[in-house]
This record gives C-alpha cells, structure tokens and sequence, in this order.
C-alpha cells in the first residue's frame, strides 16, 4: 500500500474579479488572460516549493477564490 | 431506419389528436397505457439495461445518474424535473409538458420511490405555455388518487442558462436562477444540500414507459449505443417546422423528407442548439441523429434541436447573431465569460459585417481557446463550441468575409434570429 495525495488549484470564478496576485506569485499554475483574469493550471502539485507558493497564493486572494483541493487517496 | 414522425403512432407523441386539441387527461392517459406503476430500487438495473441516457443535451447515462443519486440519498432526496427549456430554438419539453404532462409527472413520481426521495419539483419558465397545463394535470391526479410523493412546481425567468443543473438547484433552493460554483455533484449536495436528481422532462417521459414495458421493449427502437425515440425541434428552412419523434439513428435526410422537406436546398444545418455544432451542406446527407456518429463528426445531438440554414444563408453570420445572444445572456459571474463572450461577439460582428480590423480573426481564434473550461458553468465552453464550429464548417465564407466582400446572407430569411435576451434571473 502506498499513500497518494491529490493536491492542484482550482478557482470559483464567480468569486474571482482578477486582482491577478495569485499569478505573481505562482507563475508556474496561473496565467493570466488577456482580461487579467488567471487561468488557473489543474495540473497535480508534485513540487514541494510549489505546493507553498500555492498555499500562500489562497491566504492572499483579496476574494478567496483560489481553492486548493488535497484529497488524501491510498492505492492498494 | 424508419423515421417516425408525429402523428404517425410513436412512443411520447404518437396517439394524440392534432394540434391546438389540449392535453392528455389522466383518464385518457391510465386508458391507454395503465395505471403508473410503482417505482422500486430495481427498476435502476432495468434503466442500465435500456440503455436510457439523458435527453436534456449531455446523453449521460440515466442509470448512473440515479445511482449516484441512489447512493447518497438517505430517504431525504429530491428530483427535479427540468422542463425549464431555455434553448430559444427548442420546443419539445414544452409540447411534451402541454400535452403529455402525465407521462413526465409518471416518470417523476416513479423516479421519488426509486430512489427514497420526499419531493419532487417540476421547474418550468414562467414563458412556458404549459405551465396551466402543469397545473390543471397536477390537480386531475389529486381527484384521481394517483398515489404521489408531493408534487411542487417552481417557476424561474426565462434565461438561456436558467435551466443549466447548478442554476436549477440555485433557484429551486430560493436562489436566482443562474449558475453556482460548486465542488460537489448535484447528486450529492443539491437542492438544500440534499441529494438531488436533475433531470429533464423528456427523460422522466422515457422512464415512464420502461417501468411500464421494461428493458427490451424500449432497445427495438434506435441504435445499440443510444436506443429509444427521442424528440427532436425542426426550425429554419423546413416546410413544416414542430417537434417530431423521431428513433435514434435515423438520417437527417429521411426525417426532412417525412415531414415535407426544406423550403430552399440548405445552406448546413445547426444541430444541438445554440450550444450546437454547424455543419455544411456537404455534411447533410450523410448525418445520423444519434449522439455517438454525431459526435464522430465533432457535433452534438445536444437538446435535438435541428435548425436548418437556407440556400442564401450564411452561417458565419448566423453564428455571429447567436454568440451576441449568448454573450448578452450570461449570467456576469464569471470574468472569462462577460470578458470573453463580449470581446468575441464585438470582433465578431465586425467580421459578420465583413468590416473586421486586422487582427480580429487572429483574436477571435485565441479566445475562443482562452475561455474554455473557466467558467462555473459550461455557457462560455457551449458559446465558443458553437462559434468554432461555424469558422471551421464555413471557411468560404469566412474567407470572403475577411475580404471585406459584403455578404448577401446578412438579409436571407428563413433562419430564426435570436429572441431579445431575458431581464430577469427569478
């Protein structure tokens, strides 16, 4: 048995209003459009020093929008 | 394969005296078919075995749907008819409600014991016609005794998303009717956080006549992948536009020579609705309508909605007309929608009017890529499907617009324009 762990961003963006500090501060998941609007990378967190810049990225949302979902999974 | 086209004898529609004769009483309605029979855990196996799958636009699997219901219900579950029908081009969860409401109140109430839930709500638009019918047909079953859980009835503004399933829960759960973010399934926290089955009409229609005639009487119409009837909106450049029945499966081609053909020979076609797919003349005589070919071809059988575009139609402009609707009807809580619909819909129109600056095209394309999947709700994804949908089936067209050649298809008649959009979201 080995423990797995989901951990990526996601964003609820009819909270969202594009203050676009979230992308400063983790460049590598979040993008911005063309309106300053993030887009927001789905993709698994595996980097340790990502997984912080996208922890402090929800605690500094102006509108909590940035969610960051870690779902503890264990595969047999 | 057979087209059946109403009045011919059919499964939802067929039986029924020709139009403007009203509704299915409940008498009539117990006299043809029988009484509703009483819906049991069990009957889950015998919809997996039909092969039933959802006929509000998405075709998923009406058996893993209550499953998931199933699961996570606890005796405190809720089922949601949605006949909300706010696809401009659609009509046939209205014509069904007006005139077979006892059919969908069936499959609802068998839907509540099925799966152990205390209410159920049939969610309709205040612009429906069938809302007095919804009303006279609830109390012919009081009178009648027909054994229901409570029947609620919850009425929303007409919007293009007001019938899109976290919208439905929205405003069945006192809200407005426009789409919330969520990190749960419906079926898990719905209605008042409670589990809930979302659910359209014509659906409910299907499950009432598999508990009735089970399984395999319900497969001898339709493909393998996709069997039964399903009911279908012809609009545009046909002689007789309506809602038809037809079987899964069954070619374009035959169900427009059976109910009187086009008027001009079309241009293409818009299947699905306004979250649809565009496809070409050269396309026509080879569509099947049933979701697993159409989506061979990159389209969607969506809502059923089959809009056919006239000889001097052009579907650059149509779609154009389409995408500002659409943008005008987003609920303005997502940046990537208001942002992107608007800012595609102004380089859009310019294109349409064959008057696009340098750079619209190019713009166009990046953002039809750029608001995908950022929504809470899929309007923005169903918007830019449409539209890249048009730019790729119609790059004549396209081509002649951006060369600032003006377009006879700007004055063609024959294809529906969009209906002014809404102003209200209760």
């Amino acid at each position: 048995m080995n423990g797995s762990a989901t951990r990526r961003l996601r964003i609820n963006p009819t909270l969202c209003e594009g203050y676009g500090y979230c992308a400063e501060l983790v460049p590598e998941l979040i993008t911005l459009d063309d309106w300053g609007f993030p887009i927001v990378s789905s993709r698994q967190i595996e980097d340790e020093n990502v997984l912080n810049l996208a922890r402090r990225a929800v605690a500094t949302c102006p509108r909590l929008a940035l969610i960051l979902e870690e779902t503890a999974t264990t595969e047999t | 394969m057979a087209v059946v086209a109403s009045p011919v004898g059919t499964r939802l529609l067929g039986g029924l005296p020709t139009s403007g004769c009203g509704h299915e009483s409940i008498e009539d309605h117990e006299h043809r078919i029988g009484a509703r029979p009483t819906g049991t855990e069990q009957l889950i196996e015998v919809l997996e075995q039909s092969g039933l799958r959802g006929r509000g636009g998405a075709w998923f699997s009406t058996a893993r749907k209550w499953s998931a219901v199933a699961r996570s219900a606890q005796g405190n579950a809720v089922i949601v008819v949605n006949a909300s029908e706010g696809e401009p081009l659609s009509a046939k969860d209205q014509e069904l409600m007006s005139r077979r409401p006892h059919l969908v109140l069936d499959g609802a109430a068998i839907a509540a014991e099925a799966l152990g839930a205390t209410d159920v709500v049939v969610y309709t638009s205040r612009r429906n016609a069938a809302q007095r019918v919804l009303d006279r047909a609830l109390k012919e079953r009081g009178r009648a005794r027909v054994p229901d859980p409570p029947i609620g009835v919850v009425r929303t503004a007409h919007r293009y998303i007001a019938g899109e399933s976290s919208a439905v829960i929205n405003r069945v759960s006192g809200g407005q009717s426009k789409p919330k973010f969520s990190l749960y399934r419906a079926a898990d926290r719905g209605v008042d956080d409670r589990p809930t089955l979302v659910q359209n009409a014509e659906t409910f229609a299907h499950v009432a006549m598999i508990a009735r005639y089970g399984s395999e009487w319900f497969r001898k119409l339709g493909t393998r992948e996709s069997p039964g009837t399903a009911l279908i909106t012809l609009c545009g450049n046909v002689r007789n536009p309506g809602v038809y029945e037809i079987e899964i499966g069954a070619p374009l081609t035959a169900v427009l020579d059976a109910v009187g053909g086009v008027v001009t020979p079309a241009a293409g076609v818009l299947i699905g609705g306004y979250f649809g797919t565009w496809l070409p003349a050269s396309e026509l005589a080879n569509i099947r309508l049933d979701p697993d070919s159409l989506r061979k071809r990159g389209a969607a059988f969506g809502c059923g909605v089959i809009a056919m575009l006239p000889r001097d139609g052009c579907a650059i402009v149509e779609a154009t007309r389409v995408l500002s609707y659409l943008a005008a009807e987003s609920a303005g809580q997502c940046g990537p929608c208001v942002n992107g619909l608007n800012a595609l819909a102004d380089a859009m129109e310019r294109i349409a009017m064959s008057t696009a600056e340098r750079d619209d095209i190019d713009h166009v394309r990046r953002w039809i890529d750029m608001v995908r999947d950022r929504g809470a709700c899929h309007h923005p994804d169903g918007a830019v499907g449409m539209l890249a949908s048009a730019l790729k089936g119609f790059d004549e067209h396209l081509t002649s617009h951006l060369a600032g050649r003006r377009c006879s298809g700007l004055e063609a008649n024959g294809f529906p324009p969009p209906p002014a959009p809404g102003d209200r979201w209760r």
